[in-house]
């Protein structure tokens, strides 16, 4: 089932007492805009988090009839280990052409069927279909684009980051046992932001799905990993993350019928005045200006 | 009709392009991806592309304000330094098995980038018909199609500025002369990459012109575009 409309989204989160998205050239310090003083979380890592909620909840050797009747697949191709360690040999369903790997003409070798492994890939790898990859299949590297195009969170004020020094009651060696007299502590830091509101923008190009097989099944799970991704990416840096709104702005061709950033200009979380440093989600007023919206564009309001 | 006819009468569209963020990679640069100080042709061309493109129809960018100072974020981030291999992929079709993920940890590559920051151009670029267009592909009907998609904000993609991840605002301007003026900076950018020439789709060749910001406008009208 093929999209025929254009979407373009807002995402909301938040962090509480966390760190959100760790800068590696700044000691894992939380990711700022030095100018601005805002908060920054990359694409990449709204996309690595969407990859382990769909690898995490699709069994990964689920074969699924989508609407179409096409077989489709939600394995994950850009895993992390930490997650999902199961590397076991799995079966794949062949289309069953060895007869392309034969001969010794070099430069057909698999020619004809780059477009076909290109589909197969597609079809198996759920962040292939939505993402994109590049893929060195046939004349310099094919690539696939991806209908979803993801951009950089900020957060709508400032954030301060905390410093905080923590120990642990043990040391790693036997060497630093022996130099600390038995005391046996070591000292760490951690860095965390009290509170952040963060926004980004997303973009779903129908013309795009069409040449992934990106369908409405695949959608529907996009929107669910946005919701519920942070729900299940605790950890200790990341404190308290969770989505607090999800705003999907769907036009009714595929073209689209209004310009994306007039759209997404409707979306405004604004400190509330008594605020002075927002410490809670509470301290934002949500300003959703729903009126009026442009012909043939509708709001969902997926979350908040 | 001859391609120099067409330019004579090509009618130019002017896009006011604004955004976050911006990374036009400068191709000696690419593993720590460092930005041009501005939007190349090339860029620019594909920002158009976005809204609409056949192939009867060639972009041709006249000339480039730019609209807010240059500065400049430094960000790293981890990124995957393997591709899909199609070789892989094959063999796992043809066999019924095989293990194709891949694991970000083995294959993790942390490159930092400079990119702009707060862009803002105006872009100016008008389409000529290629000579193989055919009959019922008339420039007419190309530029209505994208007077009314531009204006609309209609588009096939989202337009970048260099990067899919740095989204672009984008805004028809009917009157090219608008306000806000052009930044009052001149410097030389030196060679800056103009496009790539696909006439080669195995390998593409780059092509390079040198660039000159004269006043903040870059124009691209009279430039000598080499290999």
């Amino acid at each position: 089932m093929a999209l025929n409309n254009r979407y373009d989204f807002v995402l909301l989160f938040d962090v509480k007492d966390g760190n959100p998205n760790g800068d590696p050239d700044a000691g894992n310090l939380p990711r700022l805009d030095a100018e601005s003083g805002r908060g920054l979380v990359t694409d990449v890592s709204l996309k690595r988090k969407v990859r382990n909620f769909v690898g995490m909840t699709k069994d990964q050797t689920e074969i699924t009839e989508s609407l179409t009747g096409e077989k489709k697949r939600f394995e994950i191709y850009v895993k992390e280990k930490a997650v999902l360690n199961n590397q076991h040999k799995r079966a794949y369903v062949g289309i069953g052409k060895p007869e392309l790997l034969e001969g010794d003409d070099k430069k057909r070798k698999g020619g004809d069927a780059v477009d076909e492994a290109r589909r197969w890939m597609c079809r198996n790898f759920f962040d292939v279909r939505t993402f994109g990859a590049v893929m060195s299949l046939g004349v310099n590297c094919g690539q696939v684009r991806g209908p979803v195009q993801l951009t950089f969170a900020r957060s709508i004020d400032p954030i301060v980051t905390l410093e905080h020094s923590i120990t642990r009651m043990a040391v790693s060696t036997e060497a630093e046992a022996e130099k600390q007299g038995g005391d046996n502590r070591t000292m760490g830091r951690k860095f965390t932001v009290p509170y952040g509101l963060y926004m980004a923008h997303g973009f779903v190009s129908s013309f795009l799905a069409k040449q992934t097989g990106f369908g409405e099944d695949d959608l529907e799970l996009l929107w669910q990993a946005l919701e519920q991704m942070f729900e299940h990416d605790r950890s200790a840096a990341r404190g308290e993350m969770s989505t607090r709104g999800l705003y999907v702005f769907k036009h009714d061709s595929e073209l689209g019928n209004a310009r994306a950033h007039d759209l997404f200009a409707r979306i405004r979380p604004q400190l509330k005045e008594s605020v002075a440093a927002p410490r809670d989600f509470d301290d934002y007023g949500m300003h959703i200006n729903d009126a009026e919206l442009p012909a043939g564009v509708s709001l969902i309001r997926r979350a908040g | 009709m001859n391609i120099n006819q067409g330019r004579k009468k090509m009618k130019i569209f002017c896009l006011e392009v604004i955004g976050d963020f911006a990374c036009f990679t400068r191709p000696e640069m690419k593993v720590e991806r460092v930005s041009y100080d501005v939007i190349t042709p090339s860029a620019a061309r594909a920002i158009y592309e976005a809204i609409l493109w056949k192939p009867a129809v060639r972009w041709q960018v006249m000339k480039i304000e730019v609209l807010k100072p240059i500065k400049w974020i430094t960000l790293r981030r981890n990124e995957v330094g393997a591709v899909v291999s199609s070789r892989n992929a094959q063999a796992a079709m043809n066999s019924g098995s095989g293990d194709l993920g891949l694991y970000i940890e083995d294959e993790r590559q942390q490159r930092a980038g400079l990119f702009l920051r707060d862009v803002a151009y105006r872009i100016h670029a008008g389409f000529e018909l290629l000579p193989n267009a055919g009959e019922n592909n008339t420039s007419g009907k190309f530029l209505d199609m994208f007077e009314r998609r531009a204006s609309k904000g209609q588009c096939v993609n989202q337009p970048y500025l260099g990067c899919r991840e740095f989204a672009a605002a984008f805004q028809l301007v009917d009157s090219p002369d608008a306000l806000p003026a052009p930044i009052g900076e001149s410097r030389d950018l030196g060679w800056m990459l103009y496009d790539m020439n696909y006439g080669n789709r195995a390998s593409p060749n780059p092509r390079f012109f040198r660039a000159e910001l004269k006043s903040g406008v870059l124009d691209l009208a009279k430039v000598e575009v080499r290999e």
